[in-house]
């Protein structure tokens, strides 16, 4: 489990997060939406310890997040940032192993070109291994970090959980591989001992396939739970001020919006 | 499982023959051709420490020899810091004198001939250097300060970039303002430093650069993954178990020491920091571990055999190295570039 507790953070007398506290469970799919300007890329970065809050804690499991290394952290935490460039012309597979730079110093061990293989076999790039990276498309890309993104977590961890950061994944993906990512997210949590924490835009995926939504409004923690009690007509009003029409199916358990 | 480290391999033998290749023939060939058999000769007179040499011999141990040699540690200086600085800034057209290295270096120079000329003091060998080594640094102390945000205290890298950019122009007017106010001789002394020379070779000044080179490419060898990790940015470098604050500060560290020392002894020889790493990337992909040893060959290779041609073209006389530089490595490049799909 990972648990932030009052985080408050701010940029001058602005106030960018407001005492939030949330707990991500693990082997369930957490996912955080709320409107442009929330706080949740904020949030993302306090979890992931890129900014410091003024007031709070973040716990990885049982240990603080400020107790544990830059190395030790990247050892049981992944994660997946928007708007990735690489620099300079590289091999989709040299790309993919650079997840597995916290598990081995001077060369790759066969464990981490398992990992690698089978990570990219898991999300269908393992066909352009040998590719030049900026060739790819926008798509083929972000599936390539998605690659060395879960490489990294690839195998279970002694005494921790695994962590999984993934900020607006599903920006560069066709309908088709947006379904596809979030199953193989589903499929990467049956192991019991993955916490996935995502960021997501399009409140019809989350409701498909979160099982905690977690809605940030104005630095705030809005709503947390389930679908049905956080995508309501009222907390969607006062968070983006659209009236959707919500038509929830209880015996498909599902839940679909519309805007007009 | 793809197998990127072959194709680097294979590179790295190919550069170690050139590597021989390129110093037996800067060893023989300059204003006097010198044959092999005096070049083991000599060797074996100078292992014995005998005194009973001739003229050839002598000019190949005391002259010849070291400045094979510090062509070899300067271009390797050069072609490394290239590699360093290129992957730090994230940026393909970055050159190792950048954060204010070479233009500082070249305005001690500057000041040292005008003021040396004005009050007439007969300077030692050492002199040079060292002001032009304290100039090297003190521009990059410059660069470094001043690139701090007042806010955070840290330098952002595109801070360091245009504060780079800034301050060498600024070095730069300062040489033009030497050249300018010097007599004719000693402009002409300035020119000649700002454009690279290894005439003042001995087997100090390459003792001092080659200690100073192998123990920083030495260092740099340990971070070639770390500075992989830095090329999808520094964030994410950060999410792969790099410290990136403490990274920076190493490799910037060792890019100026190797720079401003190499600097101080031979002058300002462009375009083999810029294009090495280029050349190796057209071949071979961009991981650094290897950019940096096959950079290191590389960049020997191309400076002597630049210092070689530099010695053979005006014979008996001496062009200065960065015209020759330039004047090869230029086109030879844009060739390649033209050549080959290089993506960015």
């Amino acid at each position: 489990m990972l648990s932030a507790k009052n985080i408050t953070y701010k940029i001058g007398d602005k106030t960018l997060l407001d005492d939030v506290s949330i707990d991500f469970e693990a082997g369930k799919l957490n996912i955080i939406i709320g409107p442009n300007g929330a706080g949740k890329s904020t949030l993302v970065k306090v979890i992931c310890n890129q900014l410091k809050p003024q007031t709070g804690s973040v716990k990885y499991g049982e240990k603080d997040l400020q107790s544990l290394s830059i190395a030790e952290l990247a050892r049981i935490r992944a994660v997946l940032s928007q708007n990735i460039e690489v620099a300079f012309p590289l091999k989709v597979a040299e790309v993919v192993m650079m997840g597995r730079y916290p598990h081995f110093s001077g060369r790759p061990g066969t464990k981490d070109e398992k990992a690698c293989e089978e990570a990219m076999h898991f999300f269908d790039v393992w066909h352009m291994a040998d590719r030049n990276y900026m060739t790819l498309s926008g798509g083929e890309k972000q599936r390539v970090h998605f690659a060395r993104v879960i490489s990294q977590i690839w195998q279970p961890v002694e005494n921790s959980c695994r962590y999984l950061v993934l900020d607006e994944p599903l920006t560069f993906l066709d309908v088709h591989y947006q379904f596809d990512f979030m199953h193989k997210v589903m499929e990467l949590l049956k192991s019991k001992d993955m916490v996935v924490i995502g960021v997501v835009h399009d409140l019809n995926l989350a409701a498909k396939f979160a099982d905690k939504i977690l809605l940030l409004h104005t630095g705030k923690l809005l709503a947390a739970g389930t679908k049905s009690e956080v995508l309501s007509k009222e907390n969607i009003k006062t968070a983006y001020h659209l009236e959707p029409v919500i038509v929830e199916q209880k015996e498909k358990n599902s839940l679909y919006l519309f805007f007009d | 499982m793809v197998q990127p480290n072959k194709q680097y391999k294979g590179t790295t033998a190919v550069l170690l023959l050139l590597f021989v290749v390129a110093t037996l023939f800067s060893l023989r060939y300059g204003a006097v051709s010198i044959s092999l058999d005096e070049i083991i000769s000599s060797l074996k007179k100078w292992v014995t420490a005998s005194n009973d040499m001739s003229l050839n011999e002598q000019i190949f141990l005391d002259i010849r020899f070291p400045r094979a040699l510090l062509c070899l540690v300067v271009g390797g200086a050069l072609a490394v810091g290239g590699v360093l600085m290129q992957a730090l800034f994230r940026n393909p057209i970055v050159e190792p004198g950048l954060v204010g290295t070479s233009s500082g270096a070249a305005f001690g120079a500057a000041l040292y001939f005008v003021l040396s000329a004005s009050f007439d003091f007969s300077a030692g060998e050492w002199v040079l250097p060292v002001v032009a080594c304290a100039g090297a640094l003190l521009a990059t102390a410059l660069v470094f300060t001043l690139s701090k945000s007042r806010q955070t205290g840290k330098s952002s890298i595109s801070a360091l970039l245009l504060t780079g950019i800034a301050i060498n122009a600024l070095f730069s007017s300062g040489v033009g303002f030497c050249t300018f106010t010097a007599r004719d001789s000693q402009a002409r002394s300035i020119t000649y430093w700002t454009l690279g020379t290894l005439s003042g070779a001995n087997w100090h000044s390459f003792m001092i650069i080659g200690i100073t080179t192998v123990s920083c490419i030495a260092i740099a060898m340990r971070y070639g993954k770390h500075l992989n990790a830095l090329m999808i940015g520094e964030d994410d470098a950060q999410f792969l178990g790099v410290n990136v604050k403490r990274l920076k500060l190493v490799i910037l560290s060792i890019n100026v020491i190797m720079v401003a020392v190499a600097t101080a002894f031979v002058g300002v020889i462009g375009f083999i920091g810029l294009i090495v790493p280029h050349l190796l990337r057209i071949l071979n992909g961009s991981d650094n571990r290897y950019l940096i040893r096959n950079g290191a060959l590389l960049g020997a290779i191309l400076l002597s055999l630049a210092d070689l041609a530099s010695r053979i073209v005006v014979r008996p006389g001496e062009l200065p190295i960065g015209i020759v530089t330039s004047f090869i490595g230029v086109p030879v490049f844009i060739i390649l570039l033209r050549k080959k799909k290089y993506y960015f």
